[in-house]
């Protein structure tokens, strides 16, 4: 049985607007999968349904099974026991992700307790542990400053350990380097990478940008305006996509890019 | 030849900071050659382009305009300054504004530079509209019926509407979805073949400042590392920061 499996689902909004229609597709564990479309595909609807998540006067039907769990209908409290443990998320935008107000070391742990029921100094070095994996230098600083003292990418660690931190069978990554810059996005995109294949994590990646996606996954989903277009590898995907949709996605990206195979220079 | 900006051993530092964002840094921008600002945050590309814009004044060095050193508190010198440099910002959503509409938005230019009123105003906001390629019936419509892409080309109207010789942008495209992108990028080339317009571009994204502009500066830390000829720069780069830059650029699968 697949980890997440969503079938036929449709997010309509409360004056009936369907933003995502009819929508299937499953992740089984330890596989990934990339969610590609440009603004208002549906894309980031569909992972807050994953979670239970949808904006207040939002509703979804259909069905989304995550980890044997029905997503769709169920009640705060059974979610809140499968958001974390299941899957959890880390957002575009670590600033928006993170409380303002209370240090980092502090959010921190607040999954840690919860989940795996640490107190006291046990807490502490398995905050600071989290925070090595990440890669955070100094992470005794890290853990004592607040949101606004660490530079963006050191934020999306940050985020990125707290998603981790109840060690969940599928991470769900919404445009997570979409805000960094071009050197820290490729650093953060390795990470993501090694950190989730070392421990056999399912990941559900979504972006507007087929060559980041294909950083990390292999298998993806073209969406438009709330349905899927196409699926498959991206390499198919690139090489012969099937929709018209999809190749002129792919003719942007390639457009821009060979502005940058510069002739014979110097 | 006369740049038509320049910055000479600009230096600044904010008040309240120890450390200058940008020191000792000289560039040139000379008509019909469009200059990008690459970079990282904090690099100080942004306040470069406020610089450049006049909208602050240098700590140390020397910002000139047309040969002159350009005095914020010379009201003639201003006048011409602003009829010949215009910009265009990152965010279509945050630039425009939600009450006014786009004929008026367009117009605005026009109106404060005292260039053209009435039906004269009329006709440049509706050409500058048409270059960018909106409809004609925009010009009485409000900025939120139009999508991110849509409103940029309005950016780019109001900021081409007074027929500027150079036209200053930052992160023109970042904003945008990957097909708006191609196509406000093309916008961006045709102004620059059609109307003889230098862009002075601010930019994180190599493969727009590839397609649109012949010189690239590198930035990393307040400081010039690398300049030149983009094609050189970016197609040989020889400061390690540029190379990294690069390599860090994702690429699709062959």
């Amino acid at each position: 049985m697949s980890l997440l499996d969503v079938r036929d689902l449709t997010i309509r909004t409360g004056d009936g607007r369907d933003l995502v229609s009819g929508l299937s597709f499953s992740v089984g564990r330890g596989e990934r999968l990339g969610l590609i479309g440009e603004s208002g595909s549906g894309k980031s609807l569909t992972t807050l349904a994953v979670l239970g998540l949808l904006p207040d006067g939002m509703t979804a039907t259909g069905s989304v099974e995550l980890d044997g769990t029905q997503i769709v209908g169920a009640s705060e409290k059974r979610l809140v026991d499968v958001r974390g443990r299941a899957a959890a998320i880390v957002f575009q935008e670590p600033l928006t992700a993170l409380d303002p107000l209370m240090r980092v070391g502090r959010q921190l742990a607040e999954p840690l307790r919860r989940r795996r029921g640490l107190k006291g100094d046990a807490l502490r070095k398995a905050v600071a542990e989290a925070l090595e994996q990440v890669r955070l230098p100094e992470p005794g600083r890290i853990a004592r400053a607040f949101p606004h003292e660490i530079s963006g990418g050191q934020r999306q660690r940050v985020a990125l350990a707290m998603a981790l931190a109840c060690d969940p069978g599928l991470l769900i990554a919404d445009e997570p380097t979409t805000a960094l810059d071009v050197t820290v996005q490729s650093e953060m995109l390795v990470l993501l990478d090694t950190l989730v294949g070392e421990r056999g994590m399912a990941v559900l990646f979504v972006s507007h940008d087929l060559a980041v996606v294909s950083r990390v996954t292999d298998r993806v989903l073209v969406m438009k305006d709330g349905r899927a277009v196409e699926d498959g590898t991206v390499r198919d995907l690139v090489r012969a996509p099937r929709q018209a949709y999809t190749k002129a996605l792919v003719d942007s990206a390639r457009k821009l890019e060979s502005a940058l195979d510069l002739g014979e220079p110097r | 030849m006369t740049a038509v900006l320049e910055l000479d051993s600009v230096g600044h530092t904010y008040r309240g900071s120890a450390a200058p964002v940008v020191e000792d840094v000289s560039l040139k921008v000379d008509a019909g050659h469009s200059l990008a600002l690459v970079g990282e945050s904090g690099a100080g590309k942004t306040t470069l382009l406020r610089l450049l814009l006049g909208l602050a004044g240098p700590g140390t060095g020397t910002v000139r305009f047309d040969g002159d050193p350009l005095r914020l508190g010379d009201r003639e010198q201003m006048r011409r300054f602003r009829s010949a440099v215009q910009c265009v910002f990152q965010d279509p959503y945050a630039s425009l504004d939600p009450r006014q509409r786009v004929s008026r938005i367009v117009a605005e230019p026009l109106r404060s530079l005292g260039v053209a009123t009435g039906a004269a105003a009329h006709a440049k906001v509706a050409e500058a509209l048409e270059q960018v390629g909106l409809p004609a019936d925009a010009a009485s419509r409000y900025p939120h019926e139009f999508s991110g892409g849509q409103r940029q080309r309005i950016a780019i109207a109001r900021a081409t509407v007074c027929d500027p010789r150079v036209l200053l942008a930052d992160e023109p495209v970042s904003a945008l979805d990957v097909t708006t992108r191609v196509k406000v990028v093309d916008l961006l080339g045709e102004l620059k073949r059609e109307r003889g317009l230098t862009i002075v571009m601010v930019s994180h994204d190599l493969s727009v400042v590839a397609a649109l502009c012949e010189r690239t500066a590198v930035l990393e830390r307040g400081r010039v590392v690398e300049q030149g000829e983009t094609r050189d720069v970016l197609g040989s780069p020889e400061h390690p920061y540029t190379r990294r830059l690069l390599d860090s650029v994702p690429r699709l699968p062959v």
